[in-house]
């Protein structure tokens, strides 16, 4: 299989802090691949280094044939990287479809003086995105509340808005950042099916941080775990879960004593 | 017609014209605060700087006073020069100035614009002098109303000001709320970080804000100059805390705010100059401020950005 993502002796360094260290990662065109980590361990520090927010101290990395590290994020998107942030950063204000064209903005044409006096092309060009931006959401579950703004939905449907959101820029590589937190069981448990399809039908990359090890352990083709910035253990969900070390990374030494014992 | 009624027609039409200067600068501030969260205090000096510019370029030709014939197609021609000049001054502005402290404290871009108002104020007085300078009386000001009434004045100046402020006005806000580029503001406005994963690029979206802004103060202080006829290089600071007060008004980072702030602000103005008299009129547009700020922080209109202390 192709490798979509290619990191290469990445680190992080803020002041005397290293977020992350000398880490080599790579992403398989079309597979699910999970971060996971203790707090701090620098994923979402890696997340952004890879989104074009932080240019890594070192390393290289490589997304679909081109260099990427420290180039800024709108260049990345156009590229198609897409992303989902930890705490939902819709735009409040504007509707669920108003969300969903911001997400387009970068790959439609008409310019502002043809939207102004509404030119044919430019009409042409909004029917087309209205229809594909109702059609993301419809695939997303929010059929109905495309005139909602996007504040007053439920925060089940702002996730997957925030998904919609993405999906409009059209990415190959899309990077969910905890996607299920603060959901409960049974949302979660849609969610991880919904990620799925996004995979198998849409034929998407996807790299997710996520703290739910039942759905890390589901879903994942590969199973990262970052501890200090370093990548301790690496591998199918079975195998990461064996390994002492990354028991050791979330219960401590002492707890792990006490499990051999 | 009885005097009393005459005297509060002629201060509507006053506090309309000053509505009109304050709004072209009050939207610019307003702007720029709904994308950077900067009160740019420098913002009022492009008004000062579309005053002297445009004054200058006057002066570049041999320009009959009044205007007439063709020369009259040379304000339209001269509002586009000036609108590009302040604008792009603007631009320069925030590239050289505010960008570089974009991750630095709300505090330090904060106060390099107030630095920046004072050496801009500076350089004006260098090159303009730093006494009151006339502005060519290039528009007539003769009253089309003089058959109805001496004391309320509608001349061929206003028919200036209102000609250029509210198209402006209303060009903006269709720009805003139907353009691609438009929606991208309003996105950047609202959470810079999220619109660029987006695909914009939000260093030019500010770039974009800053122009506009300072195109529109660059043009408003030109019609100023023709519709008062003089002008002086600290001019700005005033004006621009007047515009502030406007955008505060209607709420910061609103762009209908700014407009009806401005209108707010003219004509309490022009009222209070007329029944309390001109020197109690800062007193209480900065009381108006003061009372806004501590029972509605969030404007007439609400702020469409979350509202933060200053």
């Amino acid at each position: 299989m192709a490798t979509l993502l290619e990191a290469k002796g990445v680190s992080k360094k803020f002041g005397g802090l290293t977020a992350v260290d000398t880490l080599d990662y790579s992403v398989e065109a079309n597979a699910i691949n999970s971060i996971i980590g203790p707090n701090g361990a620098g994923k979402t520090t890696f997340f952004n280094i890879v989104t074009g927010y932080y240019k890594p101290t070192t390393g290289t990395v490589q997304f679909d044939g081109h260099d990427i590290a420290g180039l800024a994020p709108h260049r990345l998107t156009r590229y198609g990287i897409g992303r989902t942030f930890q705490t939902i950063r819709l735009f409040g204000h504007l509707s669920a479809l108003e969300n969903v064209l911001i997400g387009m903005h970068h790959w439609l044409r008409s310019p502002w003086w043809s939207d102004l006096l509404k030119l044919r092309s430019t009409l042409r060009e909004e029917a087309e995105a209205i229809r594909h931006g109702e059609e993301l959401l419809a695939y997303v579950g929010l059929k109905g509340f495309e005139d909602v703004e996007s504040r007053n939905l439920p925060y089940g449907l702002q996730r997957r808005l925030e998904i919609a959101r993405a999906l409009a820029t059209r990415p190959k590589l899309l990077l969910l950042d905890e996607p299920t937190a603060g959901m409960n069981p049974n949302e979660t448990k849609d969610m991880t099916a919904f990620i799925r399809r996004l995979r198998d039908e849409r034929g998407l990359t996807i790299l997710l941080i996520e703290h739910d090890m039942h759905v890390v352990m589901t879903i994942s083709d590969k199973v990262t775990v970052l501890d200090y910035g370093r990548k301790i253990s690496e591998g199918k969900p079975s195998d990461v879960q064996q390994d002492t070390r990354v028991i050791e990374a979330y219960l401590g030494s002492r707890a792990l004593k006490m499990i051999k014992n | 017609m009885d005097p009393q009624l005459e005297a509060f027609l002629r201060q509507v039409l006053v506090g309309l014209s000053i509505g009109c200067y304050l709004a072209l600068i009050a939207l610019g501030y307003t702007m720029v605060y709904g994308i950077v969260e900067l009160i740019n205090f420098a913002h009022g000096d492009l008004f000062t700087f579309g005053f002297f510019i445009s004054l200058t370029i006057w002066g570049l030709f041999d320009v009959p006073t009044p205007l007439e014939g063709a020369w009259i197609l040379a304000l339209p021609a001269i509002a586009i020069v000036v609108i590009l000049l302040s604008g792009g001054l603007n631009v320069v502005i925030e590239r050289v100035a505010y960008r570089p402290l974009r991750g630095a404290s709300k505090l330090a871009p904060l106060i390099t614009a107030v630095g920046m108002s004072f050496m801009l104020e500076a350089i004006f007085a260098y090159i303009w002098g730093a006494n009151q300078i006339n502005y060519p009386r290039f528009i007539p000001t003769t009253n089309f109303l003089n058959d109805f009434s001496r004391i309320i004045r509608f001349t061929p100046r206003d028919i200036l000001l209102f000609g250029v402020t509210i198209p402006a006005m209303i060009g903006l806000t269709l720009f805003i709320d139907r353009t691609r580029l438009g929606k991208a503001m309003r996105a950047a406005a609202q959470d810079r970080e999220a619109a660029a994963m987006m695909g914009i690029n939000v260093n030019r979206i500010i770039a974009i804000t800053f122009f506009i802004g300072g195109g529109l103060a660059g043009v408003a202080g030109m019609v100023y100059g023709l519709y008062t006829g003089s002008g002086r290089f600290i001019m700005g600071f005033e004006f621009g805390l007047f515009a502030f007060t406007a955008a505060v008004l209607g709420g910061i980072g609103n762009i209908r705010g700014a407009v009806l702030g401005a209108f707010i602000i003219g004509m309490v103005q022009a009222m209070s100059d007329l029944y309390i008299g001109g020197e109690w009129s800062r007193v209480i547009i900065f009381s108006l401020l003061i009372l806004m700020l501590v029972f509605r922080p969030s404007g007439i209109l609400g702020s469409t950005t979350s509202v933060e202390k200053v």
